[in-house]
């Protein structure tokens, strides 16, 4: 486990919150990945001390936590931007050439798929489907779809989170 | 909930739910003793909300109580089939369709049709409905509704999914009522059986044959789970089935608790989709509130209950095995059978699974009987299924058609062609452990044996249309690289034979392909055909081989005379400004990433080859249609 140098700072209200989330699934069978989820909701990501708390709560060891927490994509151990852009990449959107999209966000932001910018603003990620395939190529933007794309229009939708 | 609460919902909303599916002379009628002068369907499924439709209602809502019009009622409702037109708004008792639905048409409907006295606004209609002579027709007359057959989708569109007294008026939990109240647990199983109802989920097994198995299993607890884990990127008919009709699939897992004798669910959904989780929830807490699910349901002394279990994005647990392990909470990753699920499943109990579709099929076998389903379809697959139309298609969206619908019947008919009058090539099902349908087998019924036949299969219903500009070189990278991603990494012939295969495509993509490669992909292919331990790696190099059995000539122009001639490859295409054409506007120049674009003004162009990086900008943003690719 070779995380880089750790730039955790989870709050108390935090640490409480996923304590009481802990607590009401620890005896359900085959919580961990509900409890992961949930986790990844309080905090945006999972680092190490989240995954470490997890585990003593749970009484599992780190490694099966690091094991699942690895496993699915949803799970990140890395911080995410303010907004997360996802450029889908299912196979509709593909035909449709969502890869130039994708290679659009990129050149725009200077950072690859995965990649999170400096100012912690935007993250790119590619996803799988997001089931609106009447309007591909799409990408989303926090909660939000941008259907009918064009690698062209990619640089005014970034501009307008950019001034937000 | 007694059986005569039950009936006094369906009695409440009876004639309000027939409104909206009976033709207009009979709908007219039926509206006046319904209290509501026009009922107004707006789509509320994923497609026409990522375009917008709550904005459409929101002004519907304002406009309508801002005129006082108090006898129109609005419904959200899920998806009607036609996504690529959303948002897509219905208004009964005419059913005049209106597509490409903004907040301000919805004002103009509203003023113009809704008022008393108004009429249908032609100009916002969808223009299939409309004739060349002006007349407007059923859509259900249209040529993407009339193929159809809705079955498993009877209620999606019709119904508002968050209400659950619409849905018991539209049928859903009739059948469970029948089944506990007139028969018994082999007389269920028997009839899924008779009705040759098979598995939509992918391999088409026998569900009445799965469910037996299990009812033989003995055990004090039994599981019943849905795998709603659509991980065909490309498909999405399963979240469709969740967003319009979710309490379809509780009564039926319920039906199936009561045939094989368990008492708890679980249904295990995407995270991805936020709109079915919700509703999902939403029509568990109702049902459990009208005690449909719970404790002595409709007072037989049955007792069933349902859980969700959220997934977190890993393709390989749309595996069964796989699925149960990521429910139990560790890695999704397959366990080999035997044990058959049916006798050793979810934390090592007897389980059923099944796909969302085929539970959505369980009511109807149950009310109509297994011998009006089996008459539906072809002989070894019998009644409908869903595809998930996209890719280069103009009608994108969802259709049900009766199995042994030709594929010709679907593109051309119901799809309505290739759009920019490009030719047809291929379609591609099953996606990433499916294959590809060329253009010469465009006439074959499709049913799950005349798929596997020609090399392809049934999968999930994801049908991506592709056409001259695609290249199935390409497409079968696209789906190894999804594949070698997707690998749990648990068996060898899947982790290391996904990225060997991924290899040989890129190295062939990148031009630097050798003849000998393709044998090399086909003894690598049977071996993990072979040796793979789930459905995953068996099934991943599908693509490369449909596409080799029936393109192999753009492998070799890819190998031999490095070519591509669909211009996708980049390796083997450059960019090239067509000087007849250029008009000098100079945006190309001015967003090139890599300024490889020179010229002045009014002048054509001229791309740098030495410094362009094949982005597709200039393309995309070309006005003129002066770029061409060579």
């Amino acid at each position: 486990m070779s995380e880089k140098k750790s730039t955790f700072h989870g709050t108390a209200a935090q640490k409480a919150e996923l304590q009481a989330v802990i607590e009401e699934s620890k005896h359900i069978p085959g919580s961990l990945v509900h409890v992961l989820q949930r986790a990844q909701g309080i905090y945006g990501y999972l680092p190490i001390e989240v995954q470490t708390f997890i585990a003593e709560g749970m009484g599992v060891s780190l490694s099966e936590v690091y094991g699942v927490a690895t496993f699915y994509s949803q799970f990140s151990l890395t911080p995410k931007g303010k907004h997360r852009i996802s450029v889908c990449l299912g196979t509709a959107c593909y035909v449709k050439g969502s890869d130039k999209i994708l290679e659009a966000v990129e050149k725009e932001l200077g950072i690859k798929c995965g990649e999170c910018t400096e100012d912690g603003l935007f993250s790119i990620d590619s996803c799988r489907c997001v089931g609106a395939c009447g309007l591909a190529p799409v990408m989303m933007i926090d909660d939000e779809v941008y259907g009918k794309l064009e690698p062209g229009k990619v640089k005014a939708i970034i501009a307008k989170y950019r001034e937000a | 909930m007694t059986i005569k609460e039950l009936d006094n919902i369906r009695a409440s909303k009876k004639d309000l739910i027939a409104v909206r599916r009976l033709v207009k002379e009979e709908g007219e009628k039926l509206a006046k003793k319904t209290g509501y002068r026009k009922q107004v369907l707006v789509c509320g499924g994923t497609g026409c909300t990522s375009s917008h439709s709550m904005k459409v209602i929101e002004r519907l809502e304002q406009t309508l109580a801002e005129l006082g019009l108090d006898d129109v009622l609005v419904v959200k409702t899920g998806c009607f089939g036609l996504c690529s037109l959303g948002p897509i708004m219905i208004v009964y008792p005419e059913g005049a369709f209106y597509s490409q639905m903004t907040p301000e048409h919805a004002e103009t409907v509203v003023r113009q049709h809704l008022v008393k006295g108004g009429s249908i606004v032609k100009e916002l209609l969808y223009a299939g409905t409309v004739t060349e002579s002006g007349d407007i027709i059923p859509f259900a007359e249209t040529p993407f509704y009339k193929k159809q057959m809705r079955i498993a989708l009877r209620n999606c569109g019709v119904i508002a999914p968050e209400d659950i007294t619409e849905a018991i008026a539209a049928g859903d939990y009739a059948a469970l009522e029948k089944a506990l109240t007139t028969m018994t647990p082999d007389d269920v199983i028997s009839e899924m059986l008779a009705s040759g109802l098979r598995g939509r989920g992918g391999a088409g097994f026998p569900t009445g044959r799965k469910w037996s198995f299990a009812k033989a299993s003995q055990g004090d607890v039994k599981y019943v789970c849905c795998n709603a884990d659509e991980g065909d990127p490309g498909a999405f008919m399963d979240r469709s089935v969740l967003e319009g009709d979710p309490h379809c699939v509780l009564e039926a897992m319920a039906i199936a608790g009561y045939a094989i004798g368990s008492h708890y669910g679980y249904i295990y959904v995407r995270a991805e989709y936020p709109v079915a989780v919700e509703r999902l929830n939403i029509a568990i807490d109702q049902a459990r509130e009208y005690g449909l699910l719970g404790k002595n349901i409709l007072g037989s002394g049955f007792d069933f209950d349902i859980e969700i279990r959220l997934g977190a994005g890993a393709f390989v647990c749309g595996e069964k095995t796989a699925l149960m392990t990521s429910i139990e909470g560790h890695r999704g990753e397959p366990r080999p059978r035997p044990p058959l699920p049916a006798v050793k499943g979810l934390f090592g109990k007897p389980t059923i699974l099944n796909n969302v579709e085929t539970w959505a099929n369980v009511n109807p076998i149950i009310m109509n009987g297994a011998a009006w389903f089996s008459s539906i379809g072809t002989e070894s697959s019998s009644g409908t299924k869903v595809f998930a139309l996209g890719g280069k298609i103009t009608n994108v969206g969802l259709v049900e058609v009766p199995m042994g619908t030709t594929l010709r019947e679907i593109v051309e008919e119901i799809g309505g062609g290739i759009p920019g009058g490009k030719k047809f090539k291929a379609a591609q099902t099953g996606g990433p452990s499916g294959g590809c349908i060329p253009a010469s087998c465009i006439d074959t019924p499709i049913d799950y044996d005349s798929l596997i036949a020609i090399g392809s299969m049934m999968g999930s219903g994801g049908m991506i249309i592709l056409d001259e500009d695609s290249c199935m070189v390409d497409i079968s990278k696209f789906y190894l690289e999804f594949t070698a991603d997707e690998s749990c990494g648990k068996c060898t012939p899947c982790r290391i034979g996904t990225k060997r295969l991924l290899q040989l495509l890129t190295k062939i993509t990148e031009g630097k392909g050798e003849p000998e490669d393709l044998d090399k992909i086909e003894e690598l292919a049977n071996h993990m055909k072979q040796s793979s331990l789930c459905a995953l790696g068996q099934s991943a190099p599908n693509p490369v081989l449909s596409t080799m059995r029936y393109f192999r000539d753009e492998y070799e122009d890819h190998i031999l005379r490095k070519e591509c001639k669909a211009k996708v490859c980049k390796a083997l295409m450059s960019y090239y400004i067509d000087p007849d054409k250029c008009r000098g506007c100079t945006l190309c120049a001015r967003n090139c990433p890599v300024k490889a674009i020179s010229g002045s003004v009014k002048q054509p162009h001229v791309i740098d080859r030495t410094k362009c990086v094949k982005c597709g900008l200039c393309e995309s943003n070309c006005k003129f249609g002066a770029i061409e690719r060579r």
